[in-house]
């Protein structure tokens, strides 16, 4: 049996006249995506992409997963084809919905007749494949109101389609659709989470990271580079920055008072990721910060550390508790890396006491007792690309 | 120059394992354990194998936990399963033609109380899903089966058991020894609805001593080893990391070619029966739809041992039943409606796609050879 995979537009299908540009790029991420998988021809039609596997025999499993990663698809599913036939789909749908009709209790029929040229109307068809299916399968009663299984034909113009079960997509726009910006990627629970979620409405992620050997190892680089990996079958291709910050971090311990280290950190690493932003066509920054949750994060922190930024600063996770972003970073997969224990640079020479409402003059002030210029061209130019394909 | 034809045994170590063993051995042998740049240049040698491996079934790198082969593969499996699940739910439902690996693994678990349902092929020689189904309830923890059969041949209906026991039964654990089928046929483990995979590297031209287990996100398995929690402390002990590379470089040589392979290998397999047809007294004990790559066939009142060491003389190996049983009559063999004589006599030919039309000439000369000398 023949069978292909629908994917429903989310918002993008209300845009008017730039439609076109969202729909080639979802198509785009799409086609790059299942590319490990095999061979597809995909059609669209009425806020629709339909993926159809160039062989009939592949598995389409691993298909369905990918397709539910991707952002920009609201619903998706598998269906079979059927000729434009009513005995065809009627013996196809039976067939093919065995497994789902078999394990519920009330259903409904759903006819779209898309094409007005099929001989019978929607509820004909609705009634008609119902009254079989009810013989098939004696155990089902209808619930046109709120049924477990929703048979949907859809009468096209070439072909048929049914299906049992409408999935419920990444929804959101295609990434790239809203441009790119820099994620500063630490390589703890929150930042992969920030990412997924600007990956969510559009925005193509880049992502920067700060290293400080021997106070960090490689270990912990190679984790936030598995970060990234992971991060692609939503976010799609990962350019990686990987900035070397030993020499700052000790210049600020050697000259800075401690209870300013954290946030002077902060101001130097939103510094030097906006200059490579900007050198990238970033449009923005990306931060996992939550407000409240450790010290660098109160308000008055965050106020201290933005007054270094020229370019606007994302910080999806602001309003969300701990656990609602490890909910998230459950579900894409990123929370077991996250939590492996080594040291990263937020956590090297870290103040006992640090300044929970610093005044950005007294910060300034603790910033100035030394020129970090010089060390920040210096990062810039030591750091290290690596690019992460979807 | 010998002929191999015992390849379900053990195969020839291809190059690029051997390469990535010797490589291992001599350049990245730390400890993956260890902080230190040693250790994290055999941890990436292993992170890739395991990439390798994940890829190769349709997996994520976390699912797969590197042992010492399939046998430790299926004991884990089994004994981690049947300890994380088994304390409410007593009853394990296995195929009544598994490996040894499997079969003396849930007959221990049978003497520590748990009650074993083995589902044996109808009388027409085959395995039916609907008698899974039927043996599997509310009190079955785990279901196992193997999807290619180690002395036959026979390729088990694992995709329709599975999906069929996991659409009624969906906490039943679903385990599959696939060390015959991998590599040979394609492995999904979404298509198959497995929960859990055995692998091993030997049969697929890597070397003895590594295997993998596949472990479905969600799916808990207790070690039976403790130690220093490797591979996320379901299997304790250093990671082989010669043999590791060896198995994952195997499996990267040979996955694109899957299909190709599997199609010179029943050419193989007919033409090989076509010569064998020539013969009279060879029954062939294989069914035609099985595994190309394995052939079980009878030679008629020549018992298997006498006739293997016959070929042997000729610089031919074959298999008598499975090699691990070391000559013990097979009750698999049996279970497929194979008794008596024919059992006695039965010899398995297991080859490659590297296999050739000469060799099994050769093969089938000296059988009929021996066909003619050999008494009893």
């Amino acid at each position: 049996m023949k069978e292909v995979v629908l994917a429903k537009y989310g918002e993008m299908a209300l845009k008017g006249l730039n439609k076109r540009t969202f729909e080639d790029m979802l198509t785009k991420n799409i086609k790059r995506r299942l590319r490990p998988l095999g061979s597809f021809t995909l059609t669209r039609a009425q806020s629709t992409l339909y993926i159809t596997p160039d062989d009939e025999n592949s598995d389409l499993s691993e298909v369905i997963d990918a397709v539910g990663k991707i952002f920009g698809i609201a619903a998706y599913c598998r269906a079979c084809v059927c000729e434009k036939d009513f005995a065809d789909i009627a013996e196809k749908s039976v067939e093919y919905l065995d497994e789902i009709l078999t394990g519920a209790r009330t259903f409904k029929v759903n006819a779209k007749r898309a094409d007005k040229a099929f001989p019978m109307k929607s509820p004909e068809i609705c009634m008609e494949l119902g009254g079989i299916i009810l013989e098939k399968f004696p155990h089902l009663t209808v619930d046109v109101k709120n049924p477990e299984v929703t048979v949907t034909v859809e009468i096209r113009d070439t072909n048929a389609y049914v299906h049992g079960e409408n999935l419920k997509g990444a929804g959101g726009l295609p990434v790239g659709s809203s441009g790119k910006a820099m994620l500063l990627l630490s390589g703890g629970i929150d930042s992969p989470v920030a990412g997924w979620m600007m990956a969510k409405r559009g925005v193509h992620i880049e992502a920067i990271h700060y290293v400080s050997p021997p106070y960090t190892s490689d270990r912990a680089r190679l984790k936030v580079e598995t970060l990234c990996e992971k991060m692609t079958p939503y976010c799609g291709g990962i350019a990686f920055y990987c900035v070397p910050f030993t020499e700052i971090q000790e210049a600020i311990r050697d000259n800075c008072p401690e209870e300013f280290f954290t946030i002077i950190m902060r101001r130097l690493m939103m510094e030097i990721a906006q200059r490579i932003a900007a050198k990238d066509n970033c449009l923005a920054l990306i931060t996992g910060e939550s407000v409240g949750q450790v010290a660098s994060q109160t308000m008055a922190a965050i106020a201290c550390t933005d007054a270094v930024c020229r370019i606007p600063v994302f910080r999806p996770l602001v309003g969300m508790d701990k656990t609602e972003i490890i909910e998230i970073s459950r579900k894409i997969d990123t929370f077991e890396t996250s939590v492996l224990p080594y040291e990263d640079c937020c956590t090297v020479f870290t103040p006992k006491h640090p300044k929970v409402r610093p005044q950005l003059s007294d910060v300034e002030k603790a910033q100035n007792s030394f020129d970090f210029e010089s060390l920040i061209q210096k990062a810039i130019e030591e750091t290290e690309l690596k690019t992460f394909n979807a | 120059m010998p002929v191999y034809l015992d390849n379900a045994a053990t195969t020839k170590p291809c190059a690029p394992a051997v390469d990535a063993a010797v490589a291992a051995m001599t350049e990245n042998f730390g400890n993956p354990s260890s902080l230190h740049r040693a250790g994290l240049d055999a941890q990436l040698v292993v992170d890739r194998a395991r990439k390798i491996i994940a890829d190769s079934i349709g997996a994520s790198s976390e699912n797969i936990i590197f042992t010492s082969g399939a046998t430790e593969s299926n004991n884990l499996a089994l004994r981690g399963v049947s300890a994380a699940y088994g304390r409410k739910r007593r009853k394990i439902v296995v195929s009544a033609v598994e490996h040894a690996s499997v079969d003396e693994t849930v007959s221990a678990l049978e003497k520590s109380g748990f009650e074993i349902v083995r589902i044996a092929p109808r009388e027409d020689g085959k395995i039916y899903a609907a008698d899974f189904l039927a043996a599997c309830d509310e009190n079955t923890c785990l279901l196992s089966m193997m999807l290619v059969n180690n002395e036959t041949g026979y390729i088990l209906p694992v995709k329709e058991t599975f999906s069929a026991v996991k659409r009624k039964f969906p906490e039943i654990v679903t385990h599959c020894d696939c060390v015959q089928g991998y590599m040979k046929l394609p492995v999904r483990v979404s298509a198959l609805c497995a929960d859990l995979v055995s692998m091993s590297g030997h049969k697929i031209h890597g070397v003895k001593g590594a295997g993998a287990l596949y472990i479905k996100k969600g799916i808990r398995v207790l070690p039976i080893v403790t130690g220093g929690k490797q591979e996320k402390g379901i299997r304790s002990g250093t990671e082989s990391v010669p043999m590791i590379a060896a198995f994952a470089a195997a499996a990267e040589a040979l996955a694109p070619t899957i299909a190709q392979r599997s199609e010179r290998a029943s050419e193989l397999k007919k033409y090989l029966l076509s010569r064998l047809s020539e013969i009279s007294k060879i029954s062939v004990n294989s069914p035609d739809d099985g595994s190309p790559y394995i052939i079980n066939i009878s030679a008629e009142g020549k018992r298997s041992e006498i006739m293997l060491h016959f070929l042997e003389s000729r610089e031919i190996y074959v298999s008598s039943g499975s090699a691990c049983s070391k000559g013990v009559q097979s009750g698999v063999l049996g279970m497929f409606g194979i008794t008596g004589k024919r059992a006695d006599s039965a010899l398995r030919i297991s080859i490659t796609a590297e296999t050739t039309e000469n060799e099994l000439d050769l093969f089938v000369s000296a059988l009929s050879e021996g066909l003619e000398k050999l008494r009893g």
